[in-house]
């Protein structure tokens, strides 16, 4: 079946229809990861997202469930150079058109992914719409795409209800925002007794249970828009409870303190980006997945400081609170998809908690 | 960390000659490293044998040495140079292995000069097969089990434990030399007892047979403060056991899910890490297709044919970047050249698939073994980029100039199932055109899968473009088809033929429909931000990223394909420079090449890179969009020669010489007009099509006679004839390949064969140096010791040979190079073959004269004149110094070739000794060819009738020099007869101990065997030259060469080499 992507701006692009023929309205963002389509398809922080893959050839290795970074797909749509009609994997289980279809996920292949990507990066991101009719008409398109935007995403993504997954050590407070699962993988793997909680739960909630420390996960959407969470960390912070927050939980860790945050014109989505531990001189590369980042220039003298930067373009990877038992990094240690280098930050968090609890 | 200023001079150390497994990417790597460390105002002394190299050049380093790469030199270098460090990252397992050298003397620590880019502590832990797997079980990294064996006994024992079959890797060696696989003890004895020896150190690593696991390799980097990055991955499609060199490996993987890739990732990056090695390194492993098992099977602390080939296919410099950290710089200090805004600290990512392909030797060793084993064999490679594996792969086919263009070009048809089935088990270069005659047969993707191991994904592509040759010969050829054949890259020939039409309308057919290539730029980013390197790549049915220049004219240089034998990396020197020299004209310069080792497919040699297969239509698609000013094709070998008429066709101006020229001197009848109207002599000879009537020429002219096909390269298919039944079978050789030209028999005569390398303006000509060939004529040039100055024709011929080319050069209306092979018979000259073109003695004529023949002829090409140029026409003034170009070959490699020198090229590469005297200069050259005499002082002479009153000559001479001779009987004879000291050993056929167990015994130093000419039928000299190339024991096959190599050796002083620096030449 043929589909069509439109871009606000007018560019079109046809090709054929993948998953289900739906029409989708989204912003459109690009990911360079060459491996782990799954775990970007199963990301919550797409929410709200369509997400085109620079790699041309996906589905090559199908799908293998356990790779899911939740339980269930979050992109508004997905767009490929070539699915692979042939996957070959010891652990696939599935085809990447199946997964699709079962998911109700629009999607749209045959179409030059690098023209797209190249437009992307011009015009920066751009709403666009992935269609089946061939009878669509540009200015009810535009009319459609011009009132989109990613609304509040976070609350769609969130668990519903707290869970625990039992562990010995250190108990650890995951405020999911749309939590990769990794994330509490990591900890848990350290032996942590993780107790994951919903985007909406009271600071007083999660104080009250006197956790060792307080993860504040990835998440989608504009940080901006997370007025009652932003509130609510701000609470945190004011406690002596040592936090490590990763992605939207840095930037709203970073707007509950005064900081702002701004949109970028692309974003960095992809497991190949360098960032500078700004003490040790140390670049890692690493995974990541923003639309938007911590404005240095705003932030609060005395409250933190920049501990991270990109190392291509300066912008802020990561801050150190002063005085306090935070930081918070933009960037995902957590990998999946993605290189694992910054993985040790985990330990990181690990041992300021045993130092904080021996205090 | 900023640069170390302690770092003022630096020896760089070159990998000498080509040969398989270590080829032109040594040079690529090198002159990207030595450029990258002038950038930062370092001086460069440059040391290496090869003389057809871009790195031997004076604009690349400073101070450049042509001398033979061996400890004793280094060390006087070090001493004459003072540089104060030494760079041996960039000279592949050869300079490795002089830096082990050198640290195991202690010098470097004598002499206070520090091995920079690496350590020897790195260098052994990975190279050293005990510390390897002491250092990977440290840091929890799996080896396959294993156990370094310094003797055969050893051997045996365990893997009588492990269990057959096992895999055999001797240390430090180059290419796999040596190893393979075992399956059973008799084969364990014979490859082990091999292994043992060719190691460096004596050692052998007998290991678990891991073969059926896909290959993965990772290119990482590391700077001094410890910060890792990966610049690719790549999957090779054959399964492990067959080398990587000779595999097809597609970047980045294809079947590896994220969790794969990231684990094999983490364990690269953790291994260079525990290695320390600051600069670039290659990991390979073994990854079991069912599980997460995995196996280092190896690591190179330095730059590769792998990183090579991952440099060009990401656009990430990986020498340059690895000189820059050998200087002192991390990741994030230095620029990412290819988007101008971005860091070295970053990992490319792809938007496009990469496909390289090797290029195997067996049209050149027709009695070798196709198999493809640990051992590589590939001479060099292709690469090609597209959006789709299948484009990927078929534009490489395409690129290999094996007279291939699809999945239908080697045919299989004719075998019945079975024989295709055990076809299919066969290991060998046609492997995948076996697997697509057996998915045309609809056998299963399982069955095909369980026989290869090869997995599915890539069977299903295989299968997908088989498909579309079906869809074509059967379906109607609408536009929507034909879009997605040509995006699948299927050739327009191949889609005519599939069709039933002709290539014309399949073009006019894609100009209705508007199917037209569009060019994607490698940008290392996949689009994420603006890049400012030209380097481009085709794709159909795509937005097209190239844009054509118009400020300034503009030209076209074809490069030289694959390296294969009679094709090599001299002709990547000729393009490099003709580039450079357009561009200093003012013009700007598009390259297309297709060869990821080479110097001219870096991204910063020319102004637009074409990263494309040579053939007329890739090239049109990019005149269609370029538009050049002119073309030129002269500089780029055959393959470039062979575009010629095309590019006529297309309407683009061949610079230079005309095509109607080229075609003169390449056509019989037109050639024979011009010699006669010059009044110029040549060797009788006539044209023919059939073996009948080439008998028919042979006899009128009589034996021996010269049988070759016209248009060819290297002397492919060119014989000697003694016989009708020669002549027979030569013809049926040469008709395996539909021949679109006569073939040629001339009178074979002998003689002092002559060489020239000429430019010409159209009136003037200029000869750097006449050439001469220690091998009488009967040998192709390529592999023949050649000599700067011609050392014993007179003063006359030399004239007669000025003159000759003078009146050949007019005739033909040369603009730019013309090489012309004579033969000297007393005082006649005759012409034997011309080449309007540049030749395989280009760079080594340019060096040792110190005369820019390629930047002279493009200025003729430009209309400038010789004498406006600054140089009196006609034979330039002698030097004062000899210069000798000694050919090297790869006979190791290649299990069942015949080591016997004749007409048709063997040689893989050359190296040169320059010296005061004729004698060092030998010398020199025969110790940079890896003779290194004497050692045991024994020697083996057995020649045939013909030789042997020159051989009673040579014999008397190695006597003379301490030498005990063995021969076998008729040789024994004629040296008894003439008093010379010999023992007698018996023939193969003879029982033991012969003169199999002889050379068996490693303690001869020297075979002298002189095949007979003609087809040989006894095969005892064939086995008697195999094994000794296989004992490691040199073998020569011409009397001159061993009369050249006794001259050589009888200058008694050899500890004391004069060492010249070409850059003062």
């Amino acid at each position: 079946m043929k589909a069509f992507l439109i871009l606000e701006d007018g560019h079109v692009f046809p090709g054929r229809s993948i998953g289900s023929g739906r029409e989708a309205v989204s912003e459109i963002v690009f990911n360079t990861s060459m491996t782990g389509y799954l775990e970007v398809l199963s990301d919550p922080s797409y929410a709200g997202q369509a997400v085109v893959m620079t790699y041309p050839l996906i589905g090559n290795y199908g799908i293998c469930y356990e790779d899911m970074e939740s339980d269930r797909p979050w992109v508004d749509g997905f767009i490929v150079r070539e699915l692979s009609r042939l996957p070959s994997n010891f652990r696939c289980e599935d085809t990447i058109q199946n997964f699709l279809m079962k998911h109700d996920i629009p999607g749209i292949c045959g179409i030059d992914t690098r023209a797209l990507t190249r437009a992307l990066r011009e015009s920066g991101t751009m709403n666009g719409m992935i269609t089946t009719d061939e009878h669509w008409q540009m200015d009810e398109v535009l009319g459609k795409l011009k009132t989109y935007s990613t609304g509040d995403e976070v609350s769609r993504v969130t668990c519903q209800e707290k869970y625990v997954l039992p562990g010995s050590g250190a108990k650890v407070a995951l405020l999911d925002l749309g939590a990769k699962r990794n994330i509490a993988r990591s900890l848990h793997k350290r032996g942590c007794q993780v107790t994951v909680y919903p985007s909406f739960t009271s600071a007083e909630e999660i104080i009250a249970s006197h956790p060792d420390g307080i993860m504040l996960s990835n998440g989608p959407g504009d940080p901006r828009a997370c007025g009652e969470v932003i509130k609510e960390i701000r609470r945190l912070y004011e406690t002596n409870i040592p936090i490590f927050a990763i992605c939207l939980g840095h930037q709203l860790m970073a707007l509950a303190t005064g900081a702002d945050t701004y949109r970028l014109k692309y974003g960095h989505r992809g497991g190949n980006h360098p960032v500078r531990d700004l003490e040790t001189g140390r670049v890692y590369i690493t995974s990541q997945n923003h639309g938007y980042a911590v404005d240095t220039k705003s932030l609060k003298p005395g409250v933190a400081v920049p501990a991270f930067e990109n190392v291509n373009d300066g912008t802020n990877e990561g801050l150190s609170y002063t005085g306090k038992n935070i930081f918070t990094v933009q960037f995902h240690p957590e990998a999946c998809p993605g290189p694992g280098d910054s993985g040790p930050l985990f330990d990181r968090f690990m041992k300021m908690m045993e130092v904080s609890r021996n205090a | 960390m900023p640069k170390d200023t302690g770092i003022k001079k630096v020896l760089v150390i070159g990998s000498g000659p080509i040969v398989i497994g270590q080829a032109a990417e040594f040079d690529y790597a090198g002159t990207q490293a030595c450029r990258s460390l002038k950038e930062e105002g370092i001086e460069v002394v440059l040391l290496n044998s090869n003389p057809a190299t871009i790195m031997t050049d004076k604009d690349i380093a400073d101070r450049v040495y042509i001398e033979p790469l061996t400890a004793e030199v280094v060390e006087q270098l070090i001493l004459k140079e003072q540089p104060d460090s030494v760079l041996p990252t960039l000279g592949g397992q050869a300079g490795l292995n002089l830096a082990m050298e050198l640290e195991e003397r202690g010098f470097f620590e004598k002499t206070g000069v520090r091995l920079i880019g690496t350590t020897s502590e790195t260098i052994r832990k990975a190279e050293d097969r005990l510390e390897f797997k002491s250092t990977m079980e440290k840091i929890g990294e799996p080896v396959a089990p294993s156990l370094v064996v310094e003797s055969v006994e050893e051997g045996i024992a365990f893997a009588g434990r492990i269990g057959y079959p096992v895999v055999l890797r001797p240390a430090y060696t180059l290419g796999g030399s040596g190893g393979g696989i075992a399956r059973s003890q008799a084969e364990l004895e014979e490859i082990l007892a091999n292994g043992l020896r060719l190691s460096r150190v004596g050692q052998v690593l007998v290991e678990r047979c891991i073969a059926g696991w896909k290959e993965i390799e990772y290119e990482v980097m590391r700077d001094g403060a410890g910060n890792v990055i990966t610049v690719c991955n790549m999957e090779n499609i054959d399964p492990v056991g067959v080398h990587t060199g000779d595999s097809i490996v597609v970047a980045p993987s294809q079947t590896l899910g994220d969790k794969e890739y990231q684990m094999l990732r983490s364990s690269a990056l953790n291994i260079i890490s525990e290695l320390k090695i600051t600069g670039g390194c290659n990991v390979q492993f073994a990854l079991h297709p069912e599980s997460f098992e995995y196996c280092v099977i190896e690591v190179n602390p330095r730059v590769s044919r792998s990183s090579a080939l991952a440099s060009k296919a990401t656009g990430y410099p990986i020498a340059k970047v690895a000189a820059k950290i050998a200087v002192g710089y991390t990741l994030d200090e230095i620029k990412n050249a290819v988007t101008g805004q971005t860091m070295a600290s970053f990992e490319p990512m792809l938007d496009y698939c990469v496909v390289k392909m090797p290029r195997l030797p067996f049209d050149k060793f027709i009695s070798a073994r196709r198999t493809l084993t640990t051992q590589m064999k590939a001479t060099g490679e292709v690469m090609s980029i597209s959006d789709s594996f299948e484009g990927g792969l078929m534009k490489a086919i395409r690129s290999l100039e094996q007279h291939v263009d699809s999945l239908l070009s080697f045919d299989f048809s004719q075998l019945a199932k079975e024989a295709l089935m055990e076809q299919l088990a066969v290991v060998d270069d046609r492997r995948i055109w076996v697997m697509a005659e057996a998915l045309r047969r609809g056998i299963s993707y399982e069955t095909i899968h369980d026989i290869t191991k090869i997995d599915v994904w890539f069977i299903d592509k295989l299968a997908i473009l088989v498909e579309m040759e079906q869809a074509l010969r059967e379906g109607e050829l609408t536009p929507e088809l034909l879009k997605e054949a040509k995006r699948m890259e299927f050739p327009d020939g191949v889609i005519a033929r599939l069709t039933g039409r002709s290539g014309a309308e399949i073009k006019e057919l894609r100009r209705t429909y508007g199917i037209q290539a569009a060019y994607k730029m490698v940008d290392t980013c996949a689009a994420e931000f603006a890049a400012v390197t030209p380097y481009y790549y085709s794709v159909f049915g795509s937005e097209n990223e190239a844009v054509r220049n118009h400020d300034r004219k503009k030209v076209l240089v074809l490069g030289s394909g694959p390296i294969r034998i009679g094709q090599g990396i001299e002709f990547d020197f000729c393009s490099v420079h003709c580039t450079w020299a357009f561009s200093r004209e003012g013009y700007e310069t598009i390259i297309v090449n297709n060869n990821p080792e080479t110097v001219s497919t870096d991204f910063d040699i020319a102004d637009k890179l074409y990263f494309e297969p040579l053939t007329p239509e890739d090239v049109e698609n990019i005149v269609d969009l370029e538009q050049p000013d002119g073309a030129v094709v002269q500089f780029g070998g055959q393959t470039a020669i062979k575009l010629t008429q095309a590019l006529m066709e297309m309407g683009v101006p061949i610079l230079g010489t005309s095509a109607e020229n080229v075609d003169a001197a390449e056509d019989r009848e037109l050639f024979d007009n011009i010699l006669e109207t010059c009044g110029i002599p040549r060797p009788k000879g006539d044209t023919v099509y059939t073996a009948e009537e080439a008998k028919a020429v042979a006899h009128r002219l009589g034996y021996p006679v010269l049988v070759r096909p016209s248009y060819v390269l290297g002397g492919q298919g060119m014989q000697i004839a003694i016989h009708d039944r020669d002549v027979d079978e030569f013809i049926g050789i040469i008709n395996r390949i539909a021949q679109d030209h006569p073939i040629l028999v001339d009178k074979y005569l002998q003689g002092r064969e002559i060489e020239v390398d000429a430019v010409c303006d159209g009136e003037d000509i200029l000869i750097p140096g006449i050439m001469e060939h220690i091998e009488r004529a009967g040998i192709h040039s390529g592999d023949s010791i050649s000599v700067y100055p011609a050392q014993s024709i007179s003063t006359e011929v030399k004239a007669v040979i000025e003159e000759y080319t003078r009146r050949l050069a007019r005739a033909l209306h040369v603009i730019g190079l013309i090489n012309i092979q004579f033969i000297a018979v007393g005082e006649e000259v005759y012409v034997i073959e011309v080449n309007p073109r540049s030749s395989r003695t280009v760079p080594y004529i340019s060096k040792v004269t110190g005369i820019p023949i390629v930047p002279l002829a493009v200025k003729v090409m430009l209309g400038q004149k010789i004498r406006e140029l600054g140089y009196t026409p006609g034979l330039q003034p002698e030097a004062d110094y000899f210069a000798v170009k000694m050919p090297v070959f790869s006979f190791e490699k290649i299990r069942g070739a015949d080591i016997g020198l004749g007409p048709e090229m063997k040689s893989t590469g050359e190296c040169l000794g320059i010296a005061r005297t004729f004698r060092e200069a030998l010398y020199k050259a025969f110790l940079g060819a890896g003779i290194r005499l004497p050692r045991y002082r024994n020697m083996i002479i057995t020649v045939r009738d013909e030789d042997k009153e020159e051989a009673v000559e040579i014999a008397r001479r190695f006597e003379a020099l301490g030498y005990n001779i063995f021969a076998t009987k008729g040789t024994a004879r004629a040296l008894m007869e003439a008093d010379v000291q010999v023992r007698m050993t018996r023939k193969l056929e003879q029982e033991s101990p012969n003169i199999l167990d002889l050379i068996l015994g490693h303690q001869i130093d020297l075979v002298i065997d002189t095949p007979s000419q003609g087809v040989e039928h006894s095969h005892d000299g064939f086995i008697i030259r195999r094994n000794a190339i296989e004992t490691g024991v040199n073998v020569l096959t011409a009397i001159d060469t061993a009369k050249a190599l006794v001259s050589s050796l009888e200058d008694t002083d050899h500890t004391k080499l004069t060492l010249v620096d070409i850059a003062k030449i």
